[in-house]
C-alpha cells in the first residue's frame, strides 16, 4: 500500500519558452491546453497560474451547466460545451460526477412566463431539449418547492432543460491538468505574470515571479483578472470586474434533485453530491477584486430561497465567498484575437463561466492554432462593440449581470 | 455591505445607493464627430483598475443626489473625493 497517492500533474521548472502561453490555470486555461494538444498537436504549451492549479473562480463557481440561451451565438456555444460535458469523463478517464439532473428557470411575473416560453421556442429550433412547465408539473419535480398562490411572486411556471445539470468542479480541474499533462503541456503554479516582452507589434514573452519565459503566441485566460494583463498590454477591454457571491449550507439528506433557478427574485440553487445546498445570486454592483462581497446579497438570496422553500429554514449556512467575474456590457463572452499580433482573448464570461468550460477551451485553442476566430467564436470577437453586433443575454442569461 | 460616504448625508449604507460606475467619464463634445470605435469607446470601454477607482454613487434612499468617490476596488475603503 502507497502512502500517499501519485500526483495527477508534474510539477515542472518553466523551460526558457513555449510555443504557447497561456495565463490563467482555471478550467478555460487547463482546457485550452489540452485542446491545443489534442486537437491540434500544439503540446509546446505552458499553463501559468499565480496562486494554484483552479484556485480562483474555477474553486468559487456553483458548478451549473446549462446550454438554454436566447440567441443562436450563444446557444451554439454552449450547446457545443454541453455535448462535450456529456463525453468529458470517458474522455479524459476521470469521473467529473457530471450529473444531468436538469434545470428549471422559474417564471413569477406575466414578462417572465412570455420570455421563458419564447426561450424554450428558440432553444427548440436550436435543436437544444427545452420545456415548459406549469406549476404543478414544478411541483411534481420539486415537491419541497412552494407554489402557492398567496406568495408575493408566485411560481407562474418554468422553463426546464433536462440535459442541464452539475458537474463536480475540482475534478474536472484535476482531469484537465492530468489529461493535459500526458499531452506533454507544462501546468505552472506560483507564477505570477507581472508584464511582458515586446518587438515591433508582437509579444515575445512574459515576464514572471519565475522569470522570463518566451512565447511564440499568448492566450489571456485570467477571467476576472483579464483586464489587468490588458492594460500591461496596452488595450482596454469592455470589461468591468465584480464580485460574485456564493454560500453552502450544512450538509443535508437529499431534497432536491434538480438545479432551481429563478431571475426575478434571484436565488439559484442545487445539491451537491456531498448534500450541501450551493446557493449563489447576482454580482455586486460595485467593481471589486477583493474576492469577498457584501452581505445584503446574501440576505435578499436567502429570504427568496426560503420564500420558495421553506424547509430550508432550518438550515444553516457554513461558508460564503466571492470570485471575481469579469462582466461585458452585453453579457456575452469575448473571444479571439487582439489589437496585439499574437495575444488572444477568452474573458468576458461573467457569471457564467463554468458551463462553457469545455466548449470554450475548444474554440479557444483552435483560435489560437489558426490566429482567426473558431466560427463558433466568431460573433463574440471584440470587433462587435464597434460594428454593434451585440449578443444580448441579459435576460437570457437567467442571471440579472 | 460598504458604507459610503455621501457628502451631502454622510456615510450611509450600500443598499440605499445605486452605483453609477466610472465618474468623470464626459459627453463627447461633437459625437457626430467620433468613428466608429471612438463611439465604441465611449459607450462601452471603462477603466476596470486594481486599485483606486474614481466613480459614481446615485444616494437613491436618501438625498436622490449623485457624488463622486474613489474607492479602492481590493481592500474596498473609500478615500478623498476628487
Amino acid at each position: 500500500m502507497t502512502a500517499h497517492p501519485d500526483f495527477l500533474w508534474a510539477d515542472p521548472e518553466p523551460k526558457r519558452g513555449y510555443e504557447v502561453v497561456v495565463i490563467g490555470a482555471g478550467g478555460h486555461g487547463l482546457a485550452t491546453a489540452y485542446y491545443l494538444a489534442r486537437n491540434h498537436g500544439i503540446s509546446d504549451v505552458a499553463v501559468l497560474e499565480r496562486g494554484w492549479l483552479a484556485g480562483g473562480n474555477m474553486a468559487r463557481n456553483t458548478t451549473i451547466i446549462r446550454s438554454n440561451y436566447l440567441w443562436d451565438a450563444s446557444a451554439a456555444i454552449y450547446e457545443h460545451s454541453l455535448k462535450l460535458w456529456e463525453g468529458l469523463s470517458d474522455e479524459l478517464d476521470y469521473d467529473i460526477l457530471f450529473s444531468q439532473r436538469g434545470v428549471l428557470n422559474l417564471a413569477h411575473s406575466l414578462p417572465d412566463v412570455r420570455e421563458s416560453v419564447r426561450r424554450v421556442n428558440a432553444n427548440r429550433l436550436n435543436g437544444i431539449d427545452a420545456e415548459w412547465l406549469t406549476p404543478a408539473e414544478v411541483k411534481k419535480l420539486v415537491p419541497i418547492i412552494n407554489t402557492s398562490p398567496e406568495l408575493r411572486y408566485p411560481v407562474l411556471g418554468a422553463t426546464f432543460q433536462p440535459r442541464a445539470g452539475i458537474a463536480k468542479h475540482d475534478h474536472v480541474a484535476w482531469a484537465y491538468a492530468r489529461a493535459a499533462n500526458r499531452l506533454g503541456v507544462h501546468l505552472i503554479q506560483n507564477c505570477e505574470v507581472t508584464g511582458f516582452r515586446r518587438e515591433g507589434s508582437r509579444v515575445t514573452g512574459v515576464e514572471t515571479s519565475r522569470g522570463t519565459i518566451e512565447a511564440g503566441r499568448v492566450a489571456l485566460c485570467a477571467a476576472g483578472h483579464t483586464s489587468v494583463l490588458a492594460q500591461e498590454l496596452g488595450f482596454r477591454l469592455p470589461l468591468a470586474s465584480h464580485p460574485l457571491q456564493a454560500l453552502v449550507s450544512e450538509l443535508l439528506e437529499q431534497v432536491l434533485d434538480t438545479v432551481v433557478m429563478s431571475n426575478a427574485i434571484h436565488v439559484y440553487v442545487s445539491q451537491a453530491h456531498k448534500g450541501e445546498l450551493v446557493m449563489g445570486a447576482g454580482i455586486d454592483a460595485y467593481n471589486g477584486y477583493g474576492q469577498r462581497g457584501s452581505f445584503h446579497v446574501i440576505e435578499s438570496q436567502l429570504a427568496a430561497a426560503v420564500e420558495l422553500f421553506p424547509i430550508f429554514a432550518r438550515a444553516h449556512v457554513l461558508r460564503t465567498w466571492a470570485g471575481i467575474v469579469d462582466v461585458s456590457p452585453d453579457a456575452s463572452p469575448v473571444l479571439g484575437l487582439t489589437p496585439v499580433e499574437n495575444v488572444f482573448v477568452n474573458c468576458g464570461w461573467g457569471t457564467g463561466g463554468f458551463k462553457a468550460t469545455p466548449g470554450a477551451g475548444w474554440v479557444y485553442a483552435d483560435t489560437i492554432a489558426h490566429a482567426r476566430p473558431h466560427p463558433l467564436a466568431a460573433p463574440f470577437t471584440l470587433d462587435r462593440f464597434t460594428t454593434g453586433a451585440l449578443v444580448d443575454e441579459h435576460g437570457a442569461a437567467a442571471v440579472a449581470h | 455591505m460598504l458604507s459610503v460616504p455621501c457628502p451631502w448625508c454622510g456615510p450611509r449604507d450600500e443598499t440605499e445607493f445605486r452605483y453609477g460606475g466610472q465618474a468623470h467619464v464626459a459627453y463627447p463634445p461633437d459625437p457626430a464627430a467620433l468613428s466608429d470605435a471612438e463611439w465604441a469607446g465611449y459607450l462601452f470601454l471603462r477603466d476596470n483598475p486594481k486599485g483606486w477607482f474614481a466613480e459614481r454613487w446615485f444616494h437613491a434612499a436618501g438625498c436622490r443626489r449623485w457624488c463622486n468617490t474613489v474607492r479602492h476596488t481590493v481592500t474596498y475603503e473609500f478615500g478623498a473625493p476628487s
